[in-house]
Order: structure tokens, then sequence, then C-alpha cells
């Protein structure tokens, strides 16, 4: 099977609010940043198009073809669409690639997250007899999880706390960070619960933005002449969405797809991690196998800012960066959707 | 719901959701100049092309429509319908005619109603004009012009429809 | 280019959903009409509450109906402090994961009680019916500490 190549990211800063913003004018300067570092005009000069997001986000009907409007589609281009996070449009843009179907792929995600009531937007993706109908928030789902995990004794408070002050240490150095600091494990400790045994803290920021990628064949990133790393792995599973008939305190579906992935056929240096809370972190890096020689979430992961519908892609694009820079040789990028975990995706890259 | 003996095998699930939207910046530039009663377009650096109601991007470039021009309000119709069904909530009454009219010194319709106008007359090619409600009731929305009436101009040719300057017709008939 | 004011409008969406329940969650949403509970055995024998149509595991279709007790225990809990417009119950509550007596694996509903340090994991709970029960999940109206 060809390897991929990974030519070009970008993501916008995550903030609380894009103001005036609109989808289109979230998502053109992101894609001008990508054709930029490939040095095309715009998505007419690759073969194919996909792009994740969520219309329930902002609640504007068909605003996924209103994306559209950023592309410069016309002529009409080859394009798709997944409602969901932008890894599995990265995942789909890779099949089209490995089917011979194209030599090259641009790939974003968007989400406008502040018009609405995100959390009870998400209880609507839930089983609509039996829990959709009582509008359960994902975040009151995550709370019972990691009752679950501290209660078994498999984790305590201070290691959730331990995650999210790496979260915002490592954030001050993510320039498109939302939250970013000095927290120490003690000062999390202190501060009351939100959504007990959640604090505040422990839960990642409602983020609006978008990120990009460009991807191609290997053959065709040497044309482009620019630094490329390379998908050796890709796998993603899903759980049953009976929250009852899940191990919550576990993630047999990202176990599998990194088996899948390949993620233990070598050293991984660097890892990010698509953990929207604290304790979740810890589920995936066990999950992974991940160890000590692992650094895990350097951007500060999802808890520093979460740009729902594309923090999946992003995951896959700061362990892009990672290596393009030098700082790793080998990484993992992480995906998530639905409540506690239940479908994850899993890839690894390498240095070319 | 079923009677108290039936078995459940249906349910109605109603989901409400509220939001708080937010015009992008592009179209809030336009409508906050029609709540002046002003109709401005938006310009494609690239291919030049004019869109009104703007929705910050140049569709055909994927560029950002960033300069900005005053339209005058006669437009031409490039198609429309005859709706012989009313319009729930509107004092509006069937017949009545939706047509896609494009501004003059614009490369793109919009939809919009047409009145003063006898149905059968009606015609691709046809001019009209915006008949606006009184400026106190101007607001940040297109429904500042309560319809667009029949012009005395001559019909503009297919090829021509959407192609005319700012000028109008007349400034095209001078050329 | 002139700045752009930002201007926003509320709104609400509406989807008028109705569903078919099919004969296994139809039948517990019956049962629930009738202010009992009931799951389905999955194949290793656990009993699952609410119904699922297939086994998760094996992908089998699931028949076999077993009444349980609309009393249980906490398996996990979340305290909302803050409960939002949409939660069912506008004083602080919880969120459970409860195992009804007679079911193996727990369910999703609230439970009612006064304060956060009223509740702990393996409290036990029991059902409360709506006035009037209609056969849709909300017929439990929350579960109250026994």
């Amino acid at each position: 099977m060809r390897d991929i190549a990974i030519v070009a990211y970008h993501q916008s800063r995550a903030v609380a609010d894009a103001g005036a913003c609109n989808e289109v004018e979230m998502i053109m300067p992101v894609l001008n940043e990508v054709y930029g570092q490939v040095g095309i005009n715009n998505a007419q000069d690759v073969d194919f198009v996909c792009s994740g997001s969520c219309d329930y986000m902002q609640g504007a009907a068909f605003a996924f073809v209103a994306g559209v409007d950023a592309l410069g589609a016309v002529p009409p281009i080859k394009e798709s669409h997944v409602e969901m996070d932008a890894a599995w449009a990265l995942y789909e843009s890779i099949l089209k690639i490995r089917m011979g179907s194209a030599e090259s792929a641009l790939i974003y995600g968007f989400g406008k997250s502040s018009p609405g009531e995100l959390p009870i937007v998400l209880s609507q993706q839930l089983d609509p007899y039996y829990l959709a109908p009582q509008w359960i928030d994902t975040v009151s789902l995550a709370a019972m999880q990691a009752r679950l995990l501290l209660e078994q004794g498999v984790i305590t408070e201070r290691d959730m706390a331990a995650v999210v002050s790496r979260s915002r240490r490592n954030a001050r150095q993510n320039p498109n960070a939302q939250l970013a600091g000095d927290i120490s494990v003690d000062d999390v400790l202190a501060e009351e619960t939100y959504l007990s045994p959640l604090r505040r803290v422990d839960c990642c920021p409602v983020s609006d933005g978008a990120a990009a990628m460009i991807i191609c064949t290997e053959d065709k990133a040497r044309e482009w002449g620019v630094p490329y790393a390379l998908i050796r792995g890709i796998d993603h599973r899903i759980e049953t969405h009976h929250i009852g008939m899940r191990d919550l305190t576990d993630s047999a579906s990202t176990r599998l797809a990194a088996e899948r992935a390949g993620v233990g056929d070598g050293p991984v240096d660097v890892a990010e991690l698509y953990a929207p809370f604290s304790h979740q972190e810890l589920i995936l890096a066990r999950a992974l196998g991940l160890g000590e020689q692992t650094d895990i979430n350097p951007s500060g992961g999802v808890l520093a800012g979460n740009l729902m519908m594309a923090s999946g892609l992003a995951r896959v694009g700061e362990v892009f960066n990672r290596i393009v820079a030098g700082e790793a040789q080998r990484g993992v990028a992480h995906a998530t959707s639905g409540p506690c975990l239940q479908h994850n995706l899993v890839t690894v890259v390498e240095k070319a | 719901m079923a009677d108290q003996q039936d078995t459940i095998t249906g349910i109605d699930v109603p989901v409400y959701l509220k939001y708080n939207f937010t015009a992008g910046a592009g179209p809030a530039r336009f409508l906050s100049q029609v709540k002046n009663g002003k109709l401005t377009g938006q310009r494609c650096p690239r291919c030049q092309q004019v869109y009104i109601p703007p929705r910050g991007s140049c569709a055909a470039c994927g560029v950002a429509t960033e300069e900005e021009l005053v339209l005058p309000d006669k437009a031409t119709v490039q198609s429309f319908t005859i709706v012989s069904i009313p319009i729930p909530n509107n004092p509006i009454k069937p017949p009545y005619i939706i047509a896609n009219l494009v501004l003059d010194g614009a490369n793109i319709s919009f939809i919009h109603l047409m009145s003063e106008c006898v149905n059968e007359d009606v015609r691709i090619g046809q001019r009209v004009q915006a008949v606006w409600k009184p400026e106190e009731e101007w607001d940040y929305s297109m429904d500042n012009i309560r319809y667009f009436k029949p012009l005395d101009e001559p019909d503009v040719p297919v090829a021509q429809i959407g192609k005319l300057p700012v000028s109008g017709w007349e400034g095209m008939s001078d050329a | 280019m002139p700045e752009s004011e930002i201007l926003n409008q509320a709104f609400e969406l509406g989807y008028t959903y109705t569903r078919s329940t099919g004969p296994v969650v139809g039948r517990f949403l019956t049962g629930l009409r009738d202010r009992k509970i009931v799951g389905i055995r999955a194949s290793d024998g656990r009993v699952v509450v609410p119904p699922m149509e297939y086994d998760p595991d094996t992908a089998a279709e699931l028949s076999e109906f077993v009444d349980v007790s609309s009393e249980g225990e906490i398996v996990s809990w979340a305290w909302v402090k803050h409960p939002r417009e949409a939660h069912p119950s506008t004083e602080p509550f919880a969120w459970a994961m409860i195992r009804l007596d007679g079911a193996d694996v727990p369910m999703v509903h609230w439970v009612q009680a006064g304060d956060e340090s009223d509740l702990h994991t393996g409290a036990r709970v029991r059902a409360r019916w709506a006035d009037e029960t209609v056969g849709f999940i909300t017929d439990i109206a929350g579960f109250e500490l026994v």
C-alpha cells in the first residue's frame, strides 16, 4: 500500500466567539494558508476535497454547503463532506488516493459552536429513544465516566489535575490556544467542582474556528518540493450506543484502532490526543500504550481550545508540524466522536 | 400516542434548539447599508463579478469580496414564477409573482416579489424598480423593499441579463 | 472596507420528528406506559435495560424480554449544580447510571436529591412515575432515593 504524505496544515486561532465571521469567512483564511504552503491557487489545483462539519453546531441548515463557497468550485470540483470531525474527512481522502482516484486532496473542518448551547446540541446525537429525549448533555456523561475511574481507583483527581496543568503550560507555546497559563496541580484541586466530579478546568472550552490540511502521494509531494511527513497507518473503530454496555474506564475502540494502525510498531515521540475532558487523556494514553518516552499533547490538546469538527484533524496537523520541524520522528494522532470516547480514530505519522 | 391497551409503535420526539445567529462580516456590511436604503454589492477581486446580497466570498473563485459599490434599485427579471398558494402569515394574496432579479451593475440574481404588474405580462428581460417601505420602517432586511414594479423601459435581451453596468440599460444603449 | 457590525438574531430551530419504535423499543415504552420496566437478554445472558434490538458483541437479534424492578442502585453519577434549560429539573439534581434489580447493565436517567452529599455510588433508588404515562422515556419522572 502506498504511503500518503501530509504537505500542508494550518488552523485558525481557537476563540470563544468568532463574532461576525460566517463559515466561509472562517474557512477562507485557513485555506489560503495551506495553498500558500504548497504554492497552489485554490481547490482547483487538488484532485479531491473533503470537509467535516456539523450544521447543528450553528443551527444553520446546509452551512456545510455554504462552506463550499470558500473553495472556488467553478468549474465544478470533486467534493465530499462528512457530518463528523474532519479527521474522518482525512480518512475518506486517504481512501480516495489509495484507490487511485486522486493524487492530492484538500481536507478542512470548521465549527462555529458559539451560536448554540454545544453540550445540549450534542445531546441530540445520542440514541433518539432513550437518551436524546432526556436532554442529557455531553459534560454530564463525561462526569459519570470520570467518577467510575476515580471510584474504581484507576486514576486520582491529582492525575486529572496534572493533565490540566500540563495542558495549560504547553498551550503557552501554542499561538492558537484559547486557554493557556500557569496553573499548578494544587491550584486545579483547589477549584470547586462544576459538574461533580469534574471541575470546569477538566472540560475543554467551546471554541469557534477551522483547520485545513493538504495530503498527496509521495510523488506529488516531491513535485511540489515541500517538506512532508508520511501517514503510515490509520484506523477507526466505534463502540455501542448503549452507554451501560460499554466499559467506560477503558477505550476498547482506541485500543483496537491503535493496533490496526500500527502504533506499537515503533517508538512514539509525540502524541496528540483528542481528549475533551482531562480523565479521557488518561484513558487514551493507556489504550494507546503510551509511556514516559512520549510527549503527550505538546500543543495543549483540546483542553486548550476545541474546534468542534476540526479538532481531530488538528491533532494530525499538530503531529505533522512536530515532525517537519524535526522535533519528532514518529507520532500518533487520535480523534474522537460521540459521548465518552465512543468512536475513535488513530493515525500514525512518520518522518519521510 | 396509542390507546391504553395498544402496543406503542411510534413516538413524537420534537427537538427544539435555541441559537443566536450571527450574520457573516460580509453580509453584515451589506445589511447595515440596506438599513439606510442603500443596496451595496461586493466585487470579486479576481473575476470582477459583483454579488448582491454578498455572502463573504466569490463562490466561483473562493476569495473574499471586499470592494463595495452602491448599486441602483433598478433590476432585470432573470426568471419568475406565478405562485398560487398563500405564504403563511403573509398578507400577500395569491396569485403573486416571485422573481429572480439582477440589479443593474450586479452579476448574480436574488429572489424578491413583483407587484403593480399584470401577472400574465411578466416576462424574462423585463425591467423593474424597487418600491420601498417608508424610511421609518427600514431595518437590516431586504424586506425594506416591499416589491419590485415594472419600469417603462425596453426589455433586456437574454444574453445581456446580468451584464448591465451600474448605469443600467440606458447606459448600455448609450455605449 | 468598513468595519462590520456584529448583527445577531436569536432564533429557535424546531425539528418535529416522529419515530417508529419497532418491536423492542416499543415493548419497553409500552411497559413504561403501564409503569413497568422491561429489559432484554443479551447473547451472554446479561439482562440489558433499556433493551437493545441487537447484541453489540455478537450482532445477534435479541428477543427474550425480562421484567426488571423499578428499584436499583447507582453505579455512577454526576451532580448538576446548575441545571440547563433543557434539563428535566430546575433544581440541582444528578444524572446517574442506575442498575435496576434484575438487570446486569445500568441505564441512564436522573435522580432527584436535595443535596450532593445525599448521594453516593451504591445508593438505592426507585423510579418515580409521571402523573400521566404515555409510553415515553420521561414516563419515569426521575428516580428518588429509597
